[in-house]
């Protein structure tokens, strides 16, 4: 990298060097300690490009296939690692390319900065070549988005972005760079973190007095009930959650996006609520006297029907985000904090307590669970395989350890249903949003976020030919991840659905996949794909065992169906198992 | 609970684009703006919104948080017509030559306190300020006589039990400011959270 000429300003004593704008992105991303850069280059954003050749032993960057795919990668990365994501895309078609990654990530909350090259600034408005109003079509999915004309801006604007994505509540921020800005040179006087914004809030003081509301109704308790969502991992307060639930000996069940803040087998943990999740939480979400929201935000898919659930339950509600709070359910109590803060004022304030005439009911439940949908789900008497008896396989191969990244549908249900995890940031999946074709570019990511862990993308056959362009990415970069295809020959979770509330009338599901092994081949991506029972965990372990990226494509029941499952208008109450 | 008349205020840096991003909060929900008003405020780079629109308390409650959470917005308060005190402005222009003619017109405006703003050959403009029922009643008052143009602005209005905000902003630069202006909105609204 050629060494920045020192240049003294007459008159300022402070010291700055003459650097363009493009530079001034690059030394801010070191000082904000990034290392990879998912991205796609173009016109607008050349000059960033221009001076990244020169920053290369520095800064990784993965050029992906497609600027979703970028977006979807630096998720991974972020929802593996607990940093901030970076893409770099150009103006017009590379701008709008990220919107779907955006919306997911606002609705996810997984703290991004996207750089978009722009036309320059002297053309904004004028239908030049490749001109998108990026920044009025990225508002609704952006924490905050900015658009930068003059290169003097480029510091304290990034310190700005990287300050807001990845504090508070986390979310994406999308910086929009005119080519001017990016070319042009001034006098760069270094960079400053940024630490406060006025009229940005992100850490509240937590009010004691409503901490001790909620302890008080956790001590009258007599069958209280934790519910918890992402906001555990994204406070980096696993060990502060774990801490709490085992003083005050109530178990608690975790939403999709809260997986793996506690480990799957904790003698608490009793499993995953919501649409598909599991019995027990689900039902006795409506008989607790006492729920306890952390970090969660009561999803739709979730609640069921939001007037017959858990009405007879005081509710106490722990966010971040003051807006959550009271939004989708009443809080009886609501705590306005950081989770790494108030869970352990909250567990000084509780008693040490056991409920295990409570406990045993969700474990008489489970047992119901087990011996109508999991045991005959794991051990299917037919010879086709089931989703949930090669998940579990992968278990038992990985023991845990591996992060798993899912796509979205009914594989994603049968893996976040069964996968069992050690550790924290293991589950990464598209959980608001639901959007197909987030698996594999995500994986990417979570490998380089995850660099030291057995990554597995678990996609269904619809979702996979969503952003199947992608294996050139793996190809290219070498990325050491293990797709697992589980192909039903359908739009799985679709078909259901029509199957069960559309009189079978299976309209568009039936969807035909290429010869994923020989398109595997074509990236240089070795492959196998199996339909036989006894082949499944040799194939399995073929594919954990190999030196680099492998794809194993796995044919599974036709019509199988994901339950348990409460149907939409329901009450979680009403949740079938069959 | 029913839909009745709101009043929004919301305090923000004065940014590009804020407009549309406060916009799109109540267009998402499929909510009509009856009114907006962004103008600066007596404190340098803060401007302020008024907003008014109809909806029930729960929905203008949640809104206003998810106002709050933009960045760059500093406050948002909501408040019912007798928490505040507000004013709209209309101007109508009407011939010179129909008041000139019919002193009728003359004592109409006077009884509605309109003011000449201005007075040409062809046309006179006058302004009246007041709440939306008194200029409708000029405007059905003027008609048989002509009314040329008529507009009228946004709402503006003062929250009745509002303190200084500027003493409030000057807190909000501090790195870690008091409670009283970190409040809590949820905890705080068993008291009077939206009332500054």
């Amino acid at each position: 990298m050629e060494t920045l000429e020192l240049v003294k300003q007459q008159g300022v004593k402070k010291a700055t060097t003459n650097i363009n704008g493009s530079k001034a992105v690059l030394e801010a991303f070191i000082a904000e300690g990034v290392e990879t850069i998912f991205g796609y280059p173009g016109g607008a954003i050349m000059p960033i490009y221009d001076a990244l050749y020169d920053y290369h032993d520095k800064l990784k960057h993965i050029l992906v296939r497609h600027e979703q795919g970028a977006i979807h990668a630096a998720q991974g990365f972020a929802r593996a690692s607990g940093k901030t994501g970076v893409v770099f895309a150009t103006s017009g078609p590379g701008a709008t390319n990220l919107v779907t990654g955006l919306a997911d990530a606002m609705i996810d909350s997984t703290p991004l900065v996207c750089i978009t090259g722009q036309v320059y600034a002297h053309l904004l408005g004028t239908d030049a070549f490749q001109e998108t109003d990026v920044i009025n079509i990225t508002t609704p999915v952006t924490k905050w988005n900015y658009q930068v004309t003059d290169a003097t801006e480029i510091p304290t604007v990034l310190a700005k972005a990287f300050y807001i994505a990845n504090s508070g509540r986390p979310g994406p921020v999308l910086i929009d760079i005119t080519k001017n800005a990016q070319l042009q040179p001034f006098d760069y006087e270094g960079y400053t973190k940024c630490e406060h914004i006025r009229s940005y809030r992100p850490n509240p003081i937590v009010r004691k007095e409503f901490v001790e509301a909620a302890a008080q109704l956790i001590n009258e308790a007599e069958k209280p009930f934790v519910i918890f969502g992402q906001g555990v991992i994204l406070g980096k307060a696993e060990k502060e959650f774990k801490q709490f639930i085992e003083k005050a000996g109530i178990p608690a069940a975790w939403t999709i996006m809260g997986m793996s803040a506690i480990p799957t087998d904790h003698p608490l943990g009793v499993g995953m609520l919501g649409m598909h999740g599991n019995y027990g939480p689900n039902v006795l979400t409506n008989e607790c006297d006492v729920l306890i929201a952390i970090g969660m935000r009561f999803d739709d898919r979730v609640t069921g029907r939001l007037d017959k659930y858990a009405k007879q339950a005081k509710v106490i509600h722990l966010d971040i985000d003051p807006s959550e709070i009271d939004k989708n359910v009443k809080a009886t109590v609501g705590v306005w904090g950081d989770c790494k803060e108030t869970l352990p004022m909250l567990t000084s304030l509780i008693e040490q307590k056991v409920y295990p005439q409570w406990l045993k009911k969700f474990n008489d439940y489970k047992q119901l669970e087990e011996e109508t949908c999991i045991v005959p789900e794991m051990n299917p008497v037919c010879d086709e395989l089931s989703m949930a008896e090669v998940i579990n396989l992968l278990n038992e191969l990985t023991e845990g350890n591996a992060v798993v990244v899912t796509d979205v549908g009914q594989h994603q249900m049968v893996t976040c249903r069964y996968a069992k995890y050690n550790s924290s940031k293991s589950n990464i999946t598209s959980g608001g949003l639901g959007t197909m074709g987030f698996a594999l570019p995500a994986a990417i990511g979570a490998k380089f976020g995850a660099p030291d862990k057995t990554v597995v993308a678990v996609i269904g056959d619809g979702g996979f030919q969503m952003t199947i362009q992608e294996l050139g990415t793996i190809m290219q970069s070498e990325v050491n991840v293990k797709i697992l295809i589980l192909n039903n020959q359908f739009l799985g979770m679709v078909r259901q659905w029509q199957q069960l509330f559309h009189d079978k009338r299976y309209s568009f599901v039936d969807i035909a996949s290429p010869d994923y092994v020989q398109v595997a081949k074509g990236y240089n991506i070795p492959g196998y794909k199996l339909e036989k029972r006894e082949e499944l965990k040799h194939s399995l372990q073929n594919m954990l065992e190999h030196n680099g990226a492998y794809l194993l494509e796995v044919m599974v029941g036709k019509e199988d169906n994901v339950f348990p499952m409460v149907p939409q208008g329901c009450s979680v109450s009403e949740i079938r198992l069959k | 609970m029913s839909k009745r008349e709101f009043t929004v205020t919301v305090y923000t840096e004065n940014q590009v684009g804020l407009l549309n991003r406060i916009a799109i909060i109540f267009s998402r929900r499929k909510i009509n703006v009856e009114s907006l008003n962004t103008s600066p405020t007596e404190v340098e780079s803060v401007h302020r919104f008024t907003i008014v629109i109809n909806e029930t308390e729960e929905v203008v409650s949640k809104l206003c948080r998810q106002i709050e959470k933009q960045v760059e917005v500093l406050k948002a308060y909501y408040n019912t017509e007798d928490e505040i005190v507000w004013q709209e402005l209309a101007l109508y222009k009407v011939s010179t030559d129909a008041i000139a003619e019919k002193v009728k017109v003359e004592r109409l405006l006077r009884e509605y306190g309109a003011r000449a703003v201005a007075i040409r050959k062809d046309y006179t403009v006058f302004e009246t300020t007041g709440h939306r029922e008194e200029t409708d009643n000029l405007i059905k008052a003027l008609e048989p006589y002509g009314l040329i143009e008529f507009v009228r602005s946004a709402r503006v209005a003062i929250i009745k039990g509002s303190s200084d905000f500027h003493e409030r902003l000057k807190e909000f630069e501090y790195k870690e400011p008091g409670e009283e202006v970190v409040e809590n909105e949820f905890l705080d609204k068993k008291e009077e959270v939206f009332s500054m």
